[in-house]
C-alpha cells in the first residue's frame, strides 16, 4: 500500500529539502541505516535490549471495564506506557543509538519538546557510555524544570534554544545545525517520524514494533485482526509504529487523534490534518498549519507531546490515499478520556495518548459488540497529572 | 536565449574590474517605504547585486540576526505580493542587479509559476533558496528555465564531492557559503576557502560569490582574493536594525568601505 515512490518519498510527500550543509549528514545517516536495517546481528542485538532494558513486549490488555462503559466494540490497549521511561520513545531512541554506536559515533544529539524524547535519549546515551547533548527551546526549560533536572541526572548537558519562540521547531533547527557543524563525532537521534529522508522511514521502522506485537497478540487473544486501531498523532510517530504492520489490510480501520487544542475553528489548535495544507517545512512536504503566505503557524494543545504545525509525510500519503482517517479532539475531550481511563482501568494515560482514547469514546459505542478496537496507549501520564489537576481546578 | 533574461544581469554583475560586492537586507525592514529607500542607498554607493531577503516563519539558514530582520519585516505586515510591490519601486529609480532570499514554501504557497513571472517581469536576475537542494530542484527548475530567471546553487564547506552536481547547470552565480552553521557575523572563516572555489571553477563557468560570517572591508578583501565577489548579509541589516536617522548615510558609507576593499590591488587573482 505505502509506496515510495523515489528515495525519500511517499508518494508526494516527505523528501529532503534541506540546506546543502545538512545533506551530507542526512546521506551518511542514510547510508548507515540502509547498511544496516537488515542486518540479523543489528537486529539481534536490538531485540535484545528492548526486550530486557524497555520491558517489551508490552502488553496487549483487554480493557473490560472501559468496554462495558462504553458498550460498543471490544477494546484492546497496547500498553506503550509500560515501557522503560514511560512511552513509545525508546523503541526509537534504542534503534538510532545502536545505529550511531555502528557508525562509530561516540556523541548523540537531540531536540526536545516536552522533554520526553531528550529524557529517552539521554538515559540510552547514559547505558551506551555515549556523551550526550538536548536541544529544548528556552520557553519550554522553563515550563519542564523536572525533565530538564531528569536529563542532567542522567549525565546530559541541555542547551536552551532561544531563537524563534523558544519551542520545539527552534530547537529542531538549532540540533540540524548543531549536527552539521560536528558531523565528525556526532549522531542526531530525531524523535518522530518527520523531517527530511531517512528520518521517517528509519522512526517508522523502529516503531512498527508496536504493530508487530499488537498483530501476533490479537491473533491469539481472538484469533482474528482488530476493525480499527486507534492512535494520536502529533508528529505521528506512535500512529505510524501502531499503522505500519496493519497498512496492507484493508479490513483495518487505521484511525489518527490529533489535537484540536481549544478548538479546530480557534487559533489554537493542533489539527494538521483538519486545518493544515501541504507545504514545504523541516525538510520535508507534508500537510502543515500555515498562513496564506505559507508562513508556519505556531501550533498549540494542552498536551505538549502534540503541539506541533507539522506531520509525519506517511501521514499525509494516508490521508490523501484514504488509508488513514484523522481526527481532532479537543483538550476538553482529551482531558475527560484521561479521567475516564484513570477511573475505568486504573490506568492513567499520556495527554497525547488520551486523545486516542477520546477518538475511541466517540466511535466506540456506535461499533457492534463483535468488533475489535486496538487504541496504542503511547505513554503514561504521570508527568502529566499537575498539568491536568490545574486543568480541571483543583489545588495539588 | 537572450541575454536580456534575468539571470544574465547577474552574471554581467561580475564582468567588471573590482570583485563583486552583495548586499543583503530584508524586504519590510523595519518598513516597507524604507526598504526601497534602503536598496536605493546601497545601489548609489555602488553595491553591484542586492540580494533581498523574503521574510519567513523558519528561517533554517539564517542566524539570530536575520531572523530578528524577519520578525520586524512581519510586524509590518510584509507579504510576498508586498515585496514584489517594493521591487517595483526600487525599479522606478534603478536598474541594480537584485536576487531573493527564498524559502522554499513561500514560493510554492504563491504558486510557482506566477512567482517566477513576476521576478521576470522585474528583473529579479534569481532566486537563492536555501531548503531546495539539487536533488529536489525539478520542483520549481521548469518555471526558472522558462522565465530566465537562475536558481543560484549554495555549496557547503561539506559539499566535496557533490559540488560537480550542485553546481551543474548553475546560472547567475554560484553561492559558496563560507562556514557551516546558520547566517551571521563571524571573526574567523576556517574552511579552506580557496580550494572550495577552485573546486566549484573547476564544475562551472558562472561566477562564484563567498557569503556567511564577511564583515569587514579587510576580511572582504582577503576572502575576495579567491572568489569573484563577497555577499554581506548580517552586517548590513546589523546597520539597519539600529533604526537611526543616519540609516542610509551608513548603508552608503559601509558600501563605499566594502567596494573599495574590493577594488584595491590585492585583488589580482583572477
Amino acid at each position: 500500500m505505502t509506496e515510495q515512490t523515489k528515495t525519500g518519498f511517499f508518494g508526494e510527500f516527505g523528501g529532503q529539502f534541506v540546506p546543502d550543509q545538512v545533506k551530507e549528514a542526512l546521506n551518511q545517516v542514510a547510508a548507515a541505516y540502509n547498511q544496516f536495517k537488515d542486518d540479523p546481528q543489528f537486529q539481534q542485538e536490538l531485540a535484545y535490549y528492548l526486550k530486557d532494558y524497555s520491558g517489551r513486549p508490552t502488553p496487549l490488555y483487554f480493557a473490560e471495564s472501559l468496554t462495558k462503559y462504553l458498550k460498543g466494540a471490544k477494546i484492546y490497549l497496547k500498553r506503550e506506557d509500560l515501557n522503560h521511561l514511560g512511552a513509545h520513545k525508546l523503541n526509537n531512541v534504542l534503534g538510532q543509538i545502536l545505529l550511531a554506536k555502528r557508525m562509530g559515533k561516540n556523541k548523540v544529539i537531540a531536540e526536545t519538546g516536552a522533554g520526553q524524547h531528550g529524557v529517552a535519549t539521554a538515559a540510552a546515551a547514559a547505558k551506551f557510555g555515549m556523551e550526550c547533548e538536548i536541544f529544548m527551546g528556552a520557553e519550554d526549560v522553563e515550563r519542564q524544570k523536572l525533565n530538564v533536572f531528569r536529563m542532567n541526572l542522567l549525565g546530559a548537558k541541555v542547551h536552551a534554544v532561544h531563537t524563534g519562540n523558544g519551542t520545539l521547531k527552534n530547537a529542531v533547527d538549532a540540533a540540524f545545525s548543531y549536527f552539521s557543524q560536528h558531523l565528525a563525532d556526532t549522531y542526531y537521534v530525531l524523535g518522530s517520524a518527520v523531517g527530511p529522508y531517512p528520518y521517517p522511514m528509519m522512526v517508522k521502522d523502529f516503531q512498527s514494533v508496536i504493530s508487530r506485537e499488537a498483530k501476533k497478540q490479537i491473533l491469539k487473544k481472538e484469533g482474528r485482526l482488530p476493525d480499527a486501531v486507534i492512535a494520536c498523532v502529533g508528529g505521528g510517530s506512535n500512529a505510524i509504529g501502531a499503522f505500519a504492520e496493519f497498512i496492507s489490510d484493508p479490513q483495518v480501520r487505521l484511525i489518527g487523534a490529533e489535537a484540536a487544542g481549544k478548538g479546530v475553528d480557534t487559533p489554537e489548535n493542533a489539527a494538521t490534518m483538519t486545518n493544515g495544507k501541504i507545504g514545504i517545512s523541516d525538510g520535508m512536504r507534508s500537510y502543515v498549519l500555515q498562513d496564506d503566505q505559507g508562513n508556519i503557524l505556531p501550533a498549540y494543545s494542552i498536551s505538549a507531546g502534540l503541539d506541533y504545525p507539522g506531520v509525519g509525510p506517511e501521514h499525509s500519503y494516508l490521508k490523501d490515499a484514504k488509508r488513514a482517517e484523522y481526527y481532532p479532539i479537543t483538550d476538553q475531550e482529551a482531558v475527560a478520556a484521561f479521567v475516564l481511563l484513570s477511573k475505568t482501568e486504573g490506568i492513567i494515560p499520556a495527554l497525547e495518548s488520551s486523545h486516542a482514547v477520546a477518538q475511541a469514546v466517540k466511535i466506540v459505542p456506535k461499533m457492534d459488540p463483535k468488533q475489535i478496537v486496538i487504541i496504542n496507549i503511547s505513554g503514561r501520564g504521570d508527568k502529566d497529572v499537575s498539568q491536568v489537576a490545574r486543568y480541571l481546578g483543583r489545588k495539588i | 536565449m537572450t541575454n536580456n533574461k534575468p539571470a544574465t544581469t547577474l552574471t554581467n554583475a561580475f564582468k567588471k574590474s573590482s570583485k563583486t560586492f552583495i548586499g543583503f537586507l530584508t524586504a519590510g525592514d523595519p518598513t516597507f517605504e524604507k526598504s526601497v529607500k534602503q536598496i536605493l542607498a546601497l545601489a548609489e554607493a555602488g553595491t553591484d547585486i542586492i540580494e533581498i531577503g523574503i521574510p519567513f516563519s523558519d528561517p533554517v539558514a539564517d542566524g539570530p540576526v536575520i531572523q530578528a530582520a524577519d520578525l520586524r519585516a512581519f510586524a509590518a505586515e510584509i507579504t510576498t505580493d508586498k515585496v514584489f510591490e517594493l521591487v517595483a519601486a526600487v525599479r522606478q529609480k534603478s536598474q541594480v542587479p537584485l536576487a531573493f532570499l527564498v524559502y522554499l514554501n513561500n514560493v510554492f504557497k504563491y504558486g510557482y509559476e506566477k512567482f517566477f513571472k513576476r521576478c521576470a517581469k522585474l528583473q529579479v536576475g534569481g532566486l537563492i533558496i536555501p531548503d531546495l537542494p539539487f536533488e529536489e530542484r525539478a520542483e520549481v527548475l521548469p518555471f526558472a528555465q522558462k522565465y530566465g530567471v537562475a536558481l543560484i546553487p549554495l555549496v557547503a564547506p561539506t559539499s566535496g564531492q557533490r559540488i560537480p552536481s550542485v553546481v551543474k547547470d548553475a546560472t547567475g552565480f554560484v553561492y559558496a557559503v563560507s562556514s557551516m552553521g546558520v547566517t551571521g557575523v563571524r571573526d574567523q572563516i576556517n574552511t579552506d576557502l580557496a580550494k572550495m572555489v577552485a573546486e566549484i571553477h573547476q564544475a562551472t563557468d558562472v561566477p562564484v560569490a563567498i557569503g556567511f560570517g564577511i564583515h569587514t572591508p579587510q576580511q572582504a578583501a582577503r576572502v575576495a582574493q579567491v572568489a569573484d565577489g563577497v555577499i554581506v548579509g548580517s552586517a548590513i541589516v546589523k546597520i539597519i536594525a539600529q533604526n537611526k536617522q543616519q540609516t542610509l548615510t551608513e548603508l552608503k558609507k559601509y558600501a563605499t568601505a566594502m567596494k573599495k576593499a574590493l577594488s584595491s590591488r590585492l585583488n589580482k587573482s583572477k
